[in-house]
């Protein structure tokens, strides 16, 4: 069973149906008990990082988050959910929840359009499990303002070229989180979902 | 690199699919499940569905229709037409659409765009608007003027200053639609949509007028719109979605190949 932590994020089930689809079990669900007993956990995220915080904080979410993480418990994060797994924001100036060191920065006034909002490429730096049967020219969609900056390069697996070049991928051990969204990615999204859910947590 | 969105736009009168010429003489062409899931299937990018129903008591098909589609297409897609509250947002985006499009509404009352964004953030707030070409005036600089009610109310607000301002409420984004060339298929209204996509600094869909694969090259080039909407070019079988994206990528356009 795959818990998908419900922290009042706009696309809790827009996840839940793309899982459906592909005929994976889950729930969504903001009790830790039941998160703390589930097999996989996806950490999905719209919205400004200030107020998911204080949600997950009020309801002792941040917890549940580190636990199932230190049980090595394979866990995916989503758009917002790939920000704030790092250690804060400069969006709200936010704390976050210091998994992955790094920070999520703003888009740079480099003459692109800010909210970057379509389907764009990702160059895989570091093969991974959720890639299986991923053509590397696929695309995926993207909607966000801010992007995450791990601290250290190991914790970069994928990077997108916008204005800048950013972490579009980012991991270490049993997390792994993309900043696009793959419920709303067609079948690569899909196909990055379904290899999320046979995976063991664990990176060669 | 980013690519150039195909979005169709489906417009659906109590939950049937129709496609309007100049806002008048509707006619119904389809399930817009059967639409969707067809369209996505050619890869389109986006979808974005436009309720018409004209009666207040037929208007929760329509959040029927989105959930049917969101189980059944994995891309985004936004609803637009007769959404008046945050609660109206709150059951199209919680029935699966990702995006939400405001229009007479917004102009009626801006607030409802600042309240939207705050709410459900701004990439989920989409500015429609309807503009057409008339004299340029003190109180019309630009040469176009907003016009709300599905294109029959012309209300004396220049186009451009309404863009910057829906920005500056927190809009993600703007689908700009020529009251002029929407339905003529011989084009988008360029002018209109450059004036547009330079005053502002969030994404512009071009609207109105698609009638060949040239017509997008040209918005795309001439005006740097960040995606363009279909309707009868496809709707009516003249072209699919893999036969539009050919044709702009041997323009050197770029566009999600579907893969």
């Amino acid at each position: 069973m795959i818990s998908i932590i419900d922290y009042k994020a706009g696309n809790l089930t827009s996840v839940e149906r793309a899982l459906k689809h592909l005929g994976v079990p889950c729930r969504i669900t903001e009790k830790p008990r039941e998160i703390a007993s589930s097999d996989r956990v996806i950490f999905p995220g719209v919205g400004a990082a200030g107020k998911a915080m204080e949600v997950i904080r009020s309801l002792n979410l941040d917890k549940v988050i580190h636990d199932v993480i230190a049980r090595k418990i394979p866990f995916l994060g989503i758009c917002l959910g790939a920000q704030i797994i790092l250690d804060g924001s400069e969006e709200d100036n936010a704390t976050c929840l210091k998994i992955i060191p790094g920070v999520s920065r703003r888009f740079p006034d480099v003459g692109v359009k800010v909210p970057h909002m379509g389907w764009n490429n990702i160059s895989i730096g570091r093969s991974h499990p959720i890639f299986k049967d991923i053509n590397p020219e696929a695309q995926f969609y993207f909607v966000h303002s801010y992007y995450p900056e791990p601290e250290n390069h190991e914790n970069i697996i994928a990077t997108t070229h916008y204005g800048i070049t950013f972490a579009s991928v980012i991991g270490g051990e049993n997390v792994i989180a993309t900043q696009f969204h793959l419920e709303k990615s067609g079948r690569n999204g899909l196909q990055i979902l379904k290899n999320f859910s046979e995976w063991d947590g664990k990176v060669e | 690199m980013l690519s150039k969105r195909i979005i169709i736009c489906l417009d659906v009168r109590e939950g049937k699919t129709t496609k309007g010429i100049k806002f008048k003489g509707n006619i119904d062409i389809g399930d817009p499940v059967v639409m969707a899931r067809e369209y996505y299937e050619q890869g389109v990018d986006e979808l974005v569905f436009y309720d018409i129903t004209a009666s207040s008591d037929k208007r929760d098909i329509i959040i029927d229709v989105v959930g049917n589609v969101a189980k059944n297409i994995f891309i985004p897609f936004s609803v637009g037409g007769g959404i008046r509250t945050l609660d109206d947002m709150y059951k199209v985006l919680n029935a699966g659409a990702e995006k939400i499009s405001v229009n007479t509404a917004a102009v009626l009352n801006p607030e409802l765009i600042s309240q939207g964004a705050r709410v459900f953030g701004s990439q989920c707030i989409v500015l429609g608007m309807d503009a057409k070409r008339i004299k340029r005036s003190d109180s019309i600089p630009s040469g176009y003027e907003v016009w709300i009610n599905g294109g029959r109310t012309p209300m004396g607000i220049d186009a451009v200053e309404w863009a910057k301002k829906a920005q500056d409420l927190g809009a993600g984004e703007i689908c700009l639609n020529s009251i002029d060339a929407d339905g003529s298929n011989e084009g988008y209204e360029l002018t209109l949509t450059s004036l547009i996509s330079e005053a502002v600094t969030i994404p512009v869909i071009a609207s109105g007028g698609a009638g060949t694969p040239e017509h997008l090259r040209d918005v795309f080039v001439k005006c740097d719109a960040d995606a363009a909407l279909i309707a009868s070019m496809v709707h009516y079988g003249h072209y699919t979605v893999g036969q539009i994206k050919a044709s702009l990528a041997k323009e050197g356009i770029p566009v999600r190949e579907f893969i």
